[in-house]
């Protein structure tokens, strides 16, 4: 029964941190109808800048429960590495055709997954310390870290207060005006460029909280962005492009099928999820809740 | 000799009843105009006919035969083509290309791999004749994104015409190029399709046009027929002729 | 009815008759101009252009872009491995009999998964296939030597005919397999040619131009897109079954993304919309890679850069720029 508790915990959890990744590619695809290859990439930088910051924190004797502040701060890197690039490198191409836009982030993709390289090398690079902070609880017979739960709240929250944001305020009235017509909005003196920027700069801000809050129980690795993104995709898939509950359920219906694929099918546990991925496409195209 | 015929034909977008039970008629070689003002359901019509939609309810009958159900590429092997409001043309492919992909597909020849399409005299020798039947052989190896507008929508109208149809539907050949143009358009279009035998339902908004050419107009709005007859019987209605041009007609 | 429409397709077959012979003839010539390594560099590169044919079929002749190509490269490249391992004779004739059908059957397998779905979904699938041969090929590693790869000894041509062993022997055998792979290459470029010419090749261009109007002429859309697949697959798998016996061993590393990459960038770098822009573009890049990692550890990062550059900048690639040229050329000519 503990065991059966602690696979749902941690199914959450790892479905907290895709909700995250997912919301985001969704949230740029929705308003800018842009899909970021790089969105992955992203959410790996935002597990090393993150870690490199709880480090040299660390290093500098920071007490580590400020070193919690380090986490948003990851998240808001990479945010503004987004508003860099999208001006920079995605402007010139909205009116091209959509070879382009994807050619253009595949390079971004390849630089930004070399940079790490460049900057962190081939170690892993974890944060686990930060873990130490929070207390270890007890479940059932067995041990979890209160993080964990943590890494849960975030999500959860993340997802009520970007549900509000876009349903509830001004901004996201503006924001799904934009996505619905942009011209019409532009023609009712909507600042449609700054829409894009901000709307890329969240949806890059999602990506590197997912990093930012994952990277103390997982060390960051090369190759995690690329895995990530396929999996975004998978979920992104399940769940409808540029539908935010779509992001939510696909990213429970992965995580789930991910935690039980690994009890089972330890060596086939992506192999799995692709073939759900497939099996989702095959029935429905734009997924379960999807407006592609 | 009715040529099309739908039986209790609908079709509703949510609350909008584009098309409202509607028995419409297209005789054997007749010039047929589809009018009405924005929204009275021509192109949704026309889309139903062509298999770009499924109706709710109702048949289309293709010489007393059920098509209803039929696909797109089936109706067009039943001899149904049409061209398209806004132009879409193979914009890469040459002017000759656009058309010749036409025969190719009518002829089945899409499969081929292994023979150069330049060298299938039959092919060319039509696709030439249609051209030239349109105007457009001059500007045969022009990429069709190189053209003017005037040309674009007589292209747009070859690339149907080139799949031999038995009824073509031409959705509004002549908007977006000047009056000078239109006529220009209508005649050529009215003479190769008279002159081909086939019968062709235009969806029109120049009533001039309309008037000229039509053998029988039938108006639409808001989803059913308001009047179906021949220029001069429209002309003699006044009530439908003064909403159709807004002020009593000088014959 | 005569009209004055000029032969429109005889002037370009001739104008690429005119241009490829001389091509040719130096291609021919190579071997006595160059030593065993540079020979080693043009056989790699004539490989990577059969691979930027293919990739490019679907790419520039269909408009889909496949962001998983090193799959059917890797396919072919493995299954050559396994003939080695279990079957029979080292003959590279064996290994294109056995090699072809099955990075066929792959490429049609997966091919029909993708082409189900629009262009995005369409380039993540291919990623997410290649990824997932890519995790079978790290894993199953009693099968296929894990992260250390499998052997490929050098091969027998021309069904035995040559056979290389001595001091020399890996010297002769650079040289012979070098015509062989260029006898490939020509057949494959003149293969591509004629399917690009051909009324499937213009049923292609349309569907990428313009899927709705080539709906409604009555062409079955999923099922062009599943064979240009088919073949562009079979293309880079052929160009993988080449490569194996030349580098002498096959990794997984031929079947992650980053190659995948790769192959995209060799299209955009030549040009992917003129036939001899993924050709000029496999050549060029496997000289600028080579350079590349020989100058700094980072070129994934440079690729990138150039890539982002390229797309910015010179989007037509060399042949297009070229092209461009020489148009301009011409139409200043005209106008005086």
């Amino acid at each position: 029964m503990a065991i059966l508790t602690i696979q749902i915990l941690n199914s959450l959890l790892y479905a907290s941190v895709l909700f995250l990744i997912a919301a985001g590619l969704s949230l740029i695809f929705g308003v800018m109808r842009i899909v970021n290859l790089a969105h992955g990439s992203l959410y790996a930088v935002g597990a090393y800048v993150t870690a490199w910051l709880v480090g040299r924190g660390i290093a500098l004797g920071v007490p580590l429960g400020w070193l919690f502040l380090m986490l948003p701060v990851g998240a808001l890197s990479v945010a503004l590495i987004g508003i860099v690039i999208e001006p920079l490198l995605l402007r010139p191409f909205y009116r091209r055709a959509e070879e382009y836009q994807l050619l253009v982030t595949f390079g971004l993709l390849q630089i930004l997954e070399d940079l790490m390289r460049l900057v962190w090398g081939g170690t892993p690079l974890s944060a686990d310390t930060l873990m130490d902070v929070l207390p270890i609880l007890r479940v059932g017979g067995l041990f979890y870290p209160a993080y964990n739960l943590l890494v849960i709240g975030v999500g959860i929250v993340a997802a009520v207060i970007l549900w509000a944001a876009i349903y509830h305020t001004k901004f996201g009235v503006m924001l799904r005006a934009t996505s619905q017509d942009r011209r019409m909005a532009s023609a009712l003196g909507l600042n449609v460029g700054l829409v894009y920027v901000m709307a890329f700069g969240i949806g890059c801000f999602m990506a590197g909280l997912g990093g930012a809050i994952v990277v103390p129980t997982q060390a960051a690795v090369l190759g995690m962005g690329i895995d990530a993104l396929v999996i975004a995709f998978v979920v992104v898939v399940i769940g409808g492009l540029g539908s935010l509950k779509g992001a939510l359920v696909g990213a429970v219906v992965v995580s789930f099928v991910r935690t039980a694929g690994i009890q089972f099918f330890p060596e086939l546990e992506l192999a799995v999820l692709y073939l759900i991925a497939a099996l989702v496409l095959l029935v429905r195209p734009t997924g379960l809740f999807g407006t592609a | 000799m009715i040529l099309l015929k739908t039986v209790n034909l609908r079709k509703q977008f949510g609350e909008t009843r584009a098309c409202d039970g509607l028995n419409f008629v297209v005789n054997k070689g007749e010039f047929l105009s589809l009018v009405g003002s924005n929204g009275a359901g021509k192109t949704t019509l026309v889309n139903l006919i062509s298999a770009h939609l499924q109706p709710d309810s109702g048949q289309i009958l293709l010489e007393d035969r059920d098509i209803t159900f039929t696909t797109v590429t089936e109706r067009i092997k039943a001899g149904i083509a049409r061209s398209f409001q806004i132009v879409n043309l193979f914009d890469g492919l040459s002017v000759f290309d656009n058309v010749a992909l036409s025969v190719f597909s009518r002829e089945g020849k899409t499969v081929k791999m292994a023979r150069l399409a330049a060298h299938d005299h039959d092919v060319r020798r039509e696709t030439l004749e249609v051209l030239g039947q349109f105007g457009l052989a001059s500007k045969a190896a022009v990429p069709a994104g190189g053209l003017a507008q005037g040309e674009r929508k007589l292209l747009d109208v070859a690339v149907a015409y080139a799949l031999r149809p038995s009824l073509l539907f031409l959705d509004e050949p002549t908007s977006g190029v000047s009056t000078h143009e239109k006529a220009q358009i209508m005649d050529t279009v009215s003479s190769v399709v008279r002159g081909g035998m086939v019968t062709a339902v235009v969806i029109e908004h120049d009533m001039d046009v309309v008037f000229r050419y039509s053998d029988r107009i039938v108006m639409m709005h808001e989803g059913s027929f308001l009047a179906d007859g021949t220029p001069d019987e429209i002309r003699a209605n006044k009530e439908v002729a003064s909403i159709l041009l807004g002020a009593p007609l000088t014959a | 009815m005569t009209t004055d429409a000029p032969p429109l397709r005889n002037r370009s077959l001739l104008k690429l008759v005119a241009a490829a012979v001389p091509v040719l003839l130096v291609l021919i010539m190579v071997p006595s101009l160059v030593g065993t390594y540079q020979l080693q560099l043009v056989i790699y590169g004539l490989i990577a252009a059969i691979a930027a044919l293919g990739f490019n079929l679907l790419l520039g002749y269909t408009g889909l872009l496949s962001f998983g190509h090193s799959a059917y490269f890797g396919v072919g490249a493995y299954s050559v491995a396994f003939v080695v391992e279990h079957l029979g004779p080292h003959s590279m004739e064996f290994y294109l009999l056995i090699g072809i059908p099955i990075v066929a059957i792959t490429s049609a397998l997966f091919g029909y998964i993708c082409v189900r779905h629009t262009r995005i979904f369409f380039g993540i699938l291919t990623l997410a296939i290649s990824q997932v041969i890519y995790s079978l090929a790290l894993k199953l590693y009693w099968m296929t030597g894990g992260s250390d790869g499998l052997r490929v000894p050098r091969p027998a041509l021309l069904l035995g005919l040559l056979s290389f062993s001595g001091p020399q022997g890996f010297q002769h055998f650079v040289r012979s397999y070098y015509y062989y792979v260029l006898g490939i290459f020509v057949i494959c470029v003149i293969l591509m040619w004629v399917i690009v010419h051909s009324p499937f090749g213009k049923a292609l261009q349309g569907i990428r131009d313009n899927e709705v109007r080539a709906r409604f002429l009555g062409l079955q859309i999923r099922r062009f897109r599943w064979i240009s697949f088919l073949v562009s697959g079979t293309f880079t798998g052929v160009a993988g079954i080449l490569w194996v016996p030349l580098n002498g061993l096959t990794t997984p590393d031929v079947l992650y993304w980053t190659f995948s990459g790769e192959i995209v960038f060799t299209a955009l770098l030549g040009g992917f919309r003129n036939f001899t822009g993924p050709i000029v573009g496999g050549i060029v890049f496997t000289y600028l890679k080579t350079y590349a990692v020989a100058s700094t550890e980072y070129w994934q990062l440079l690729l990138g850069v150039v890539l982002v550059t390229l797309v910015l900048v010179l989007p037509t690639g060399i042949v297009g720029a070229i092209s461009r040229a020489g148009q301009r050329l011409s139409r200043r000519k005209a106008a005086t």
